[in-house]
């Protein structure tokens, strides 16, 4: 029942632009895959290659079984017969319709039955919470609530797999915490394949079994949400993901897993590194000290940021800054001396030259 | 739309585990080599999806239908001036009918007749274009200044008012211009001004260049009222607040800030109303053959008349580069596209110039302004059609003869009066008829153009659809109905000799109406955006399902303006259609006109008033329906 997807060396081009370059994925039957990476980097392209709105340029696509799109075959099959549902970042009610004709176009088109289709409208509702809202216009409801519609309206028709393009992006922060949630639970009770698009690396962490990071049109990692966090396989990756963002530091690999850092030395995990690399370090895997330690970065603190549940100290040594997340509120004060700690499992280093992680065998 | 269902699993690759180290799977499926001859298969395949995509198939229908109605009636025109004519072996024995020839050309630009077929109309013509441009712009452009900028009590009232020239035709005030001024050089009967003052006027002031432009300036300022409004509106005051701030004067802010945003709008008016007016034929044929003083579009219909059509290809060529040059000349002043694109009001509050005293002085000049454009006018030619006898005022000559008189007597060369005349009833009946049919083809084409230009933005053939569909815009009136002529007396192709059908005058207006319709279709459709129909595609609704539930809905508003708009400006075409209307295909429009020019001018007064009414009517109740209105139907 439930539907794998896969994704063979798709290109897509607008004139000069490659908006998708080459890009194979396979997206697990189930999956709650996101498509992440900065603006116009082709998320919302490869979306619409999938669901059949765009013609690509080269590669070929199958959902489940099914080879819906070929480049070589000269294979495309209309985004009506694909058995997907697409959520459009911009919602795509139709406004003269009410909720229950919006919902009830696709059933009336599959040629469902009254009875089956008040079913359909009234259990969709009620899994997105907006019971009694059959009667409304679009225009007569909230962004949040326009929202839950939009998802409602592709939940009616129970495809076997959710295309949702940045469908949080137009909420307020509340609003979205408590969506995302929502989303989740949904995609758990319907088990559709989904791919999700945002450029929100939290929504991206929180939600997803798989992220796919992408940038300029090429996939950069395709990793579970652990994986792209902790092991980011190139430098963007590891720069893209992560707020506060991470620490990257030019260093030397020496024999003895030791790097560098100028006159300061690390130790590391990585045995079979040498030469020039990039240190990559995470704030919250650096430990801070107000009082000298041995093997300890010593520096100043130049600001601090509390928000909350954890405070961001940014350390200055030279003219080298360096990021560091505590727990709760740090005592730490602005121009206080600190001593930090680099936890070596935190340690991630980078070829210089390529960008790419040195893996760690 | 059409796709193949494919199902096999040959070439299904085994799905992909996430490799453990977090590194990306970038492994593709190995690439197996095609067999030529499948690889034929697949390019047909791409190519048949492409050619039956529904922006496709638009696109090419329309090109093909602008192909005939526009390109091959240009092209057979073009062609008719450059070959030997039959009637030519009159005047050049040597002439080979069919032959290449430049004959015409050098006739017309060269030769001893150039002056008065060529040189003289068209200084007349340049004259009057630019004179009424400049003075509608002048009237346009204060009026849209007091509705919108300044505190002038009853502005709602007046800009509603100041569109009503813009549904009456053009040609009304020239007739009324005629009753008030006429000397006894037409017709021998005097006119309002000799009653009233005792003097017969001068010819100057009866007829020629300046009554001809003052009337068009009277018709078309109701572009740059509608143009400077909508420009005005948008101005975000911000800007000019900002101008204030930054410690600039009134006059400064005017200057730097004000005018160059109205710029454009002026320029489109300039354009807009220079074309118009080089390609009107009503007023100047009222007002200037009398006199014989010619412009170009009387020109050519007198051309035309006598059976000289390779002349008044000429002229109407010699006219279509002159609107060319001027709309370059405004691309370049303004930059491209700007100029025709109407700016939308956004409706910013704008900052209002307070007159004091002075608004009731105002006020006033803008009262006694409408009742001299419309009531008078309107009063004139009333007063006119109820007079037995032309030109005598005495309160016993007043009779309703003309209107519902017996047939046979001594007036109006024994026709009934017009309401019991059954031959005006039939062509009121065209004209309605004209009227509505191609307002319902106009908005079936601007539909079909907005939609095959906004989906497939970006593409050669989006592209050259939206260019093709531009062309009319640069083609007056009369050298359009004059291309017609040229096209449809022959069969051609799959098309039967249209010349003297019905059908003619119908595809001619919505020719001629295809710049517009496109621009309307374009900006609705891009209203509606690409997602909404898209989400219907997913869905799995067909074309037929998708334009009917979801595009055509989402874009009536636009239509019902749109129609209106058609409607009432075909109702009063007469440019267009004076050089192809036959007997049986008598309009209004074209009747007033045979009317004036066999000396039965009141006769032609009662139909103008028949024409007005059901114009008024018309509008009233198209207004009725969701969003029609006459300033959104013109972009505004
Ligand atoms: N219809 C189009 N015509 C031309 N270029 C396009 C078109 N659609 C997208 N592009 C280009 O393709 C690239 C990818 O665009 P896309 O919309 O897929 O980005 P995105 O990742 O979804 O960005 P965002 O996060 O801002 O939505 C961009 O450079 C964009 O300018
Ligand atoms: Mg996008």
């Amino acid at each position: 029942m439930e539907t794998a997807i896969i994704i063979g060396n798709l290109t897509k081009k607008f004139g000069d632009v490659v908006a998708v370059d080459d890009f194979s994925l396979t997206i697990d039957p189930g999956a709650f895959l996101t498509l992440l990476g900065p603006s116009g980097c082709g998320k919302t392209t490869l979306l619409r290659c999938i669901a059949g709105l765009e013609d690509p340029d080269g590669g070929q696509i199958y959902i489940g079984d099914r080879l819906v799109f070929s480049h070589a075959r000269g294979i495309s099959l209309s985004p009506g017969h694909r058995d997907l549902g697409l959520v459009f970042q911009n919602y795509a009610l139709w406004p003269h319709m009410t909720v229950y004709k919006n919902m009830t176009f696709a059933l009336e088109v599959q040629k469902l039955s009254k009875a089956e289709m008040d079913k359909r409208v009234k259990d969709s509702l009620a899994e997105v919470q907006m019971e009694g809202y059959e009667d409304r216009y679009p225009r007569e409801m909230s962004g949040g609530q326009q929202q839950r519609i939009a998802l409602a309206r592709m939940l009616a028709y129970r495809p076997k797999v959710f295309l949702m393009d940045e469908p949080l992006s137009n909420l307020d922060a509340r609003l979205r915490m408590d969506m995302r949630g929502e989303l989740k639970h949904l995609h758990h009770i319907a088990k559709a394949t989904t791919v999700y698009v945002t450029h929100d690396q939290v929504e991206a962490l929180t939600m997803s079994s798989a992220i796919a990071v992408m940038k300029e049109g090429v996939l950069q990692q395709l990793g579970t949400p652990d994986e792209v966090y902790h092991y980011p396989a190139n430098l963007f990756v590891a720069d893209f993901i992560g707020n506060p963002k991470v620490n990257l530091l030019d260093g030397i690999a020496k024999a003895g897993n030791r790097v560098e850092i100028g006159r300061f030395a690390i130790s590391t995990n990585t045995d079979n590194a040498s030469g020039p690399v990039v240190v990559a370090i995470r704030p919250e895997d650096i430990t801070i000290s107000t009082v000298p330690v041995p093997d300890a970065l010593e520096c100043i603190a130049y600001s601090v940021l509390p928000s909350g549940a954890d405070t961001t100290i940014v350390a200055k040594v030279g003219r080298v800054e360096i990021t560091v997340t505590e727990p709760g509120t740090s005592k730490v004060a602005i121009d206080d001396q600190l001593w930090l700690q680099f936890d070596s499992d935190g340690i991630n280093l980078y070829s210089k030259d390529s960008g790419n992680l040195i893996p760690n065998q | 739309m059409t796709g193949w269902t494919d199902s096999s699993k040959t070439d299904l690759p085994a799905p992909a585990t996430l490799p453990a180290d977090g590194m990306a799977a970038m492994a593709a499926p190995p690439v197996v080599p095609m067999p030529p001859a499948l690889r034929f298969v697949a390019s047909a395949r791409r190519f048949f999806r492409w050619l039956t995509r529904t922006e496709v198939i638009l696109s090419l229908i329309m090109l093909f239908l602008m192909f005939y109605m526009i390109i091959i009636p240009l092209y057979r025109m073009v062609m008719t001036t450059v070959t030997w004519q039959p009637r030519d072996v009159l005047s050049v024995p040597s002439a080979e009918v069919g032959g290449l020839t430049l004959y015409h050309y050098v006739r017309m630009l060269t030769g001893a007749l150039s002056r008065i077929y060529m040189f003289t109309p068209l200084q007349h013509s340049m004259v009057i274009a630019t004179g009424a441009t400049f003075l509608s712009l002048l009237i346009g452009g204060s009026l849209a200044w007091l509705v919108i900028r300044t505190d002038m009590p009853g502005r709602k009232l007046v800009n509603q008012l100041a569109l009503i020239p813009y549904i009456m035709p053009s040609w009304t005030l020239a007739q009324a211009w005629l009753v008030f001024f006429k000397n006894r050089l037409s017709g021998g009967t005097p006119g309002v001004f000799e009653y009233l003052v005792g003097k017969s006027p001068p010819n100057w002031l009866a007829y020629g260049p300046v009554p001809i432009m003052i009337c068009s300036a009277l018709h078309y300022y109701t572009f740059f009222f509608l143009f400077v409004s909508a420009a005005l509106m948008s101005i975000d005051s911000n800007l000019e607040e900002a101008g204030e701030l930054a410690g600039a004067t009134r006059r400064r802010i005017l200057r730097k800030i004000t005018f160059p945003l109205v710029l454009p709008a002026i320029l489109s008016g300039v354009i807009m109303t220079f074309s118009k007016v080089m390609g009107t034929f009503g007023g100047p044929n009222i007002l200037g053959t009398p006199v014989r003083y010619y412009v170009v579009a009387t020109m050519i219909r007198g051309s035309i008349g006598v059976g000289d059509k390779a002349d008044a290809f000429v002229l109407a060529i010699v006219l279509i580069l002159f609107s060319l040059i001027i709309i370059n000349l405004n691309q370049k002043l303004v930059g491209t596209r700007k100029s025709y694109e109407t700016i939308g009001g956004r409706g910013f509050v704008a900052q209002v110039s307070k007159l004091g005293n002075l608004k009731r002085v105002f006020l006033v000049c803008v009262i006694i302004f409408q009742i001299l454009v419309i009531v008078v006018p309107l009063g004139l030619l009333v007063w006119s059609s109820l007079m037995l006898q032309d030109g005598n005022y005495s309160l016993s000559n007043l009779s309703l003869q003309h209107w519902i008189g017996p047939r046979g007597t001594i007036y109006n060369h024994g026709e009934p009066g017009v309401l019991l005349n059954p031959k005006i009833w039939r062509t009121a009946w065209n004209s309605i008829r004209l009227a509505l049919s191609t307002a319902f083809f106009t908005a079936i084409f601007g539909i079909f153009i907005g939609y095959a230009v906004v989906k497939g933005r970006g593409t050669r053939l989006s592209k050259l659809v939206e260019q093709l569909a531009f062309i009319p815009y640069v083609i007056p009136g009369i050298a359009f109905g004059a291309v017609y002529i040229a096209m449809f007396v022959k069969p051609l192709g799959p098309i039967p000799a249209l010349y003297g059908t019905f059908m003619l005058l119908v595809v001619v207006s919505v020719a001629d109406k295809i710049p517009y319709s496109s621009r309307s279709g374009v900006s609705a459709m891009m209203q509606v955006g690409r997602e909404l129909e898209e989400a219907a595609q997913i869905s799995g609704a067909s074309v037929l399902r998708r334009f009917r539930a979801i595009i055509f809905p989402l874009t009536s508003a636009g239509f019902v303006s749109g129609f209106l708009l058609t409607f009432i400006t075909v109702m009063r075409e007469l440019s267009l259609i004076i050089l192809l209307v036959t007997p049986d295909t008598q309009v209004l429009a074209s009747q007033t006109m045979f009317y004036i020019e066999n000396g039965d001018g009141q006769m032609a007064n009662i139909v103008i008033l028949i024409l007005i009414s059901i114009v008024a009517v018309g509008n009233l109740i198209i207004s009725r329906f969701r969003g029609g209105s006459l300033k959104k139907g013109l972009g505004m």
